[in-house]
């Protein structure tokens, strides 16, 4: 049923353009309006070698809405393949194609043999959100685009599957952590997504031993497709680690499940928290002794953010829950259970009370109602900065839509990224310093 | 030949309103002589690449008002653009010490909605809205799922516009509805008119001024001011209660034609307030032809010309020596047709050459029926005849123009476009702000931005020369209009269709 959605942190399936847009050498084909594409595509960091302006699309207009539009998506797609110099295109579906009864599949089938691969989604927004879109896009990738035979397994290869990129702000610095962390303890990471990755790393999908899935919820399904196609066990991790505690639980994890050497990963795991403890140890009194902070803390976020960062904050560098936390996904009914759970899996039996909300209005309502003594550091998105600023809180923004800070390369997982969440909490911090 | 209707529901679009188009190749010369025997029709292509909806133009044009709600009658996709909108029109009210207080929310139609239909959630969510935020006026916009579906939201707000102490009115602004985007400004100043703009109490010294950022605001209130007059700048900025009043004004001005014509034109065909057509204030004949303008319709003449002696005076030395450095240089532009043929006559009037204008769409008339001031212009004074093309951002043929001509500069104007010209290796321009080339200072500062571009070319010489193009040979062997339906092909799909 409809609901009000005020402060919009979540987009519509068909933003899961991005998603392909990840994988270097695909491209989306939208079956659309002439705009979705520009106005789905508002983070930033989503130029590279497509952009949108580039992203083929039938322009639904007037006309396709009353006599279909089956033809221009036939004429889109037939041109994109000569036009678009791409490995792999895929039709994506949006609401109006959805609605009048356009068959993208039967459309997609006519160019079986066209020498380039074709594969298509149903997305349309009023189906879901950008994050069940991520899930549906790779979905339709493991089904009509890997083979069906089984291929030799790679013992050390693991396919890594992390929470939407581009979503995720800090996706690139994120799996380039990952990858380097995985290699460290033996294994050979596989990633479709960023720099040096992309359609080649899809077609060694079928060769890996493991899958492991790092999102609380998202991508769910897709794994189990490929647990169904190539008999790969996947381990659902739904923890996105930050700093020394969280990454080295994870790798234990990994380990474990992967089945590498136990000390070896032990001894990974023993020099990274060296050098991570050398250097909290030196701005330890920053971290004690700076009266600006009340160690108390909210996050107003996605699934994976709010629980990563909940962890962080408590599990590693020793803070409270400053209230109730906010996840602001549309997290489906049926994990809603097991995202909650997260929030009460918190050192010294702290349990952090959450609420769902997609309603940005009323989440501040209830944060400034809730009598805080000292107000908590805001975790949020650009939604939520003037509202910091109203309660005199400090915040950082961690999360879509990310207006006020330019993220590159730089990410919060493994033990560097939590030192770079700790540059980034605490100069938000001192920034209110002004000489 | 009047176009307004406001007793109608809404405007019709650009293309059947005004026979505006998307698709066209030829030139300048072609152009006019087919604009001015009414002769020029639309190609379609059998190929697109991503444009604008114009669902968002519709919803800017009222989320720029510091005291109105809209909701987005649509999935959450729609409203994508909600943050970059509050963010914006937030930092442009403080920077004249006010306080916005607008709100963009959407109804997260989701698939049941889509079967059993979603207006009895309208109601309810209006109430949240009116109780959370004390608008002065809501407005509900459909958008392409509640438009198929066929939700009746006008029905919807006329009984609410009933119940409460505000206006609740309805625009039909379906992303589908056209492939030019103003059309979506078009459906919100009708709205505008039918809805909050009220008949002339008094005549008031104000001039209405349609514009987008109102960068040059203080620069404009200063020269009014020396004319006895005051901006009522739209809408950004600008409250419900303001706009109620723009019957009263003395005059109509716009910051660009495209952006200004059914405001404009429909606030003169029905209260008799004058619509200024003259060039855009850019560049230095038409920030005088704007001015002279201005003043002859408020009866300032002779104040103008004060003004613009002493301005010239200060800026126009320093013009010429900047134009030794610019004059020779190729350019081909990339723009809405409101700017496209504008920025051409500045770049000629500081001795560039142009080689080839795109523009988005193309109005060969305006709502009173006349050729758009600035496209007559140039048909008139060029100072040769360029190729022009007419695609909706169609980005693959602009690259195609930019290989084969290799221009010194592009001059682009939307966002996203500008990196595309840099990877072949092109020096660009990015001309986002509508006062970029404002007054003699703009035209100094543009002339600057031109010679900084071609100057210092490491930027892009360094990306170009590290990466790829995403065409393939293909592409870049064949004729430019390759994807571009004929007339007669486009004509008997207009037919089959009908």
């Amino acid at each position: 049923m409809a609901q009000i959605l005020d402060q919009p942190r979540y987009k519509c399936a068909l933003a899961a353009m991005q998603t392909v847009h990840a994988i270097p050498r695909a491209i989306p084909i939208l079956h659309a309006g002439p705009g979705c594409g520009t106005k789905l595509n508002d983070n930033t960091g989503i130029s590279g070698y497509y952009s949108p302006n580039i992203f083929p699309s039938t322009n639904i207009g007037e006309k396709e809405v009353v006599f279909g539009g089956e033809g221009k998506l036939r004429t889109t797609i037939e041109n994109a393949l000569k036009i678009i110099d791409a490995d792999l295109f895929v039709v994506l579906t949006g609401c109006t194609a959805e609605i009048i009864g356009d068959d993208a599949e039967e459309i997609v089938h006519e160019f079986a043999d066209a020498g380039k691969r074709v594969i298509y989604v149903n997305t349309p927004g009023f189906k879901g959100s950008n994050y069940q879109g991520h899930d549906w896009v790779l979905t339709a990738l493991f089904e009509q685009y890997l083979p069906r035979e089984r291929v030799p397994v790679n013992a050390k290869q693991v396919n890594i599957f992390p929470g939407p990129p581009v979503q995720d702000p800090f996706w690139h610095g994120n799996l380039k952590e990952l990858e380097s962390l995985f290699r460290e303890i033996g294994l050979e990471p596989n990633i479709i997504f960023g720099y040096g990755n992309g359609v080649s790393a899809v077609d060694r999908i079928p060769a890996g031993a493991f899958n492991i899935l790092v999102s609380p919820w998202v991508g769910l399904d897709s794994v189990k497709v490929l647990e169904k196609k190539y008999g790969t066990p996947y381990l659902h991790y739904p923890v996105l680690p930050i700093g020394a505690t969280e990454t080295s639980k994870f790798l234990r994890a990994v380990g474990k499940f992967t089945k590498v050497d136990e000390l070896h990963v032990e001894r990974v795991i023993a020099e990274h928290e060296k050098e991570y403890y050398y250097f909290i140890e030196r701005y330890s009194d920053t971290f004690l002794e700076l009266r600006i902070l009340s160690k108390r803390f909210v996050v107003i976020s996605d699934a994976q953010y709010a629980i990563a960062a909940t962890k962080f904050l408590v599990n590693d560098l020793g803070w409270n829950p400053g209230g109730t936390q906010f996840v602001t996904d549309n997290t489906p009914e049926e994990y809603r259970e097991s995202v909650r759970s997260e929030f009460e899996k918190l050192n010294y039996g702290i349990k952090a009370s959450m609420e769902f909300s997609t309603n940005g209005f009323e989440i501040q309502k209830k944060i400034r109602e809730s009598g805080f003594t000292a107000p908590p550091m805001i975790f949020g998105s650009s939604w939520d900065k003037s509202f910091a600023k109203e309660i005199y809180a400090p915040f950082l923004n961690i999360s879509y839509p990310t207006y006020d800070r330019l993220i590159i390369n730089s990410g919060v997982v493994g033990y560097a990224g939590g030192l770079k969440f700790l540059e980034d909490i605490y100069t938000t911090a001192v920034q209110s310093l002004i000489l | 030949m009047g176009t307004i209707n406001i007793d109608a529901g809404t405007v019709p679009i650009r293309e059947t309103r005004l026979g505006s188009i998307t698709g066209y190749y030829g030139d300048l010369e072609d152009l006019s002589t087919k604009s001015s025997c009414g002769n020029l029709k639309n190609r379609e292509r059998c190929f697109s690449q991503c444009s604008l909806c114009l669902n968002m133009c519709s919803i800017g044009e009222f989320t720029s008002l510091r005291d109105v709600a809209v909701i987005n009658h649509a999935p959450a996709g729609c409203n994508a653009g909600s943050a970059a909108t509050k963010v914006f029109a937030k930092q442009i009210a403080e920077r004249i010490g006010k306080e916005y207080n607008s709100v963009l929310v959407g109804t997260d139609l989701n698939e049941s909605d889509t079967v059993f239909g979603a207006t009895e959630s309208l109601p309810d969510i209006v109430r949240q809205v009116y109780e959370n935020y004390r608008p002065s006026a809501i407005v509900i916009a459909s958008s392409c799922v509640s438009g198929v579906i066929g939700e009746d939201i006008e029905s919807v707000t006329s009984e609410l516009d009933r119940q409460y102490d505000i206006p609740i009115f309805p625009i039909q602004c379906e992303g589908f509805r056209s492939k030019i985007w103003q059309s979506g400004a078009d459906i919100a100043d009708h709205a505008f008119v039918k809805y909050i703009v009220k008949p002339p109490q008094e005549k008031r010294n104000v001039i209405n001024f349609k514009n987008f950022f109102e960068s040059e605001r203080q620069q404009i209130t200063e020269i009014f001011a020396e004319l006895g007059v005051t901006p009522q700048f739209l809408y950004l900025n600008s409250t419900i209660e303001e706009v109620e009043h723009l019957s009263e004004s003395l005059a109509t001005v716009s910051i660009c034609g495209t952006l200004g014509t059914y405001l404009g034109n429909a606030l003169e065909e029905l209260y008799g307030v004058p619509y200024i057509r003259s060039l855009n204030p850019n560049g230095i004949t038409g920030f005088e032809s704007w001015l002279r303008e201005i003043g002859k319709k408020i009866g300032k003449s002779a104040e103008v010309e004060n003004y613009l002696t002493r301005e010239k005076a200060k800026y126009i030395d320093k013009i010429e020596e900047v134009k030794d450095e610019l004059k020779g240089l190729t350019a081909v532009i990339g723009m809405g047709p409101g700017y496209a043929f504008d920025v051409g006559r500045v770049l000629q009037e500081l001795g560039l050459e142009i080689i080839w204008t795109t523009a988005w769409h193309l109005d060969y008339r305006y709502d009173n029926g006349e050729m758009p001031t600035s496209l007559r212009y140039m048909t008139e004074h060029s100072a040769n005849n360029f190729g022009v093309s007419v695609a909706d951002q169609q980005n693959f043929e602009i690259m195609h123009t930019l290989k084969t001509l290799k221009p010194d500069v592009y001059f682009s104007r939307h966002p996203g476009t500008t990196v595309w010209a840099v990877k072949q290796g092109i020096a660009s321009v990015f001309v986002a702000d509508e006062y970029t080339i404002f007054g003699y200072r703009g035209t100094l500062n543009f002339a600057n931005m031109i010679l900084d571009a071609v100057r210092n070319r490491s930027f892009e010489q360094n990306l170009a020369a590290r990466t790829k193009l995403p065409y393939t040979d293909w592409w870049y062997e064949q004729n430019n209009q390759a994807m571009l339906l004929n007339e007669g092909e486009t004509r008997l799909r207009e037919a089959a269709a009908h």
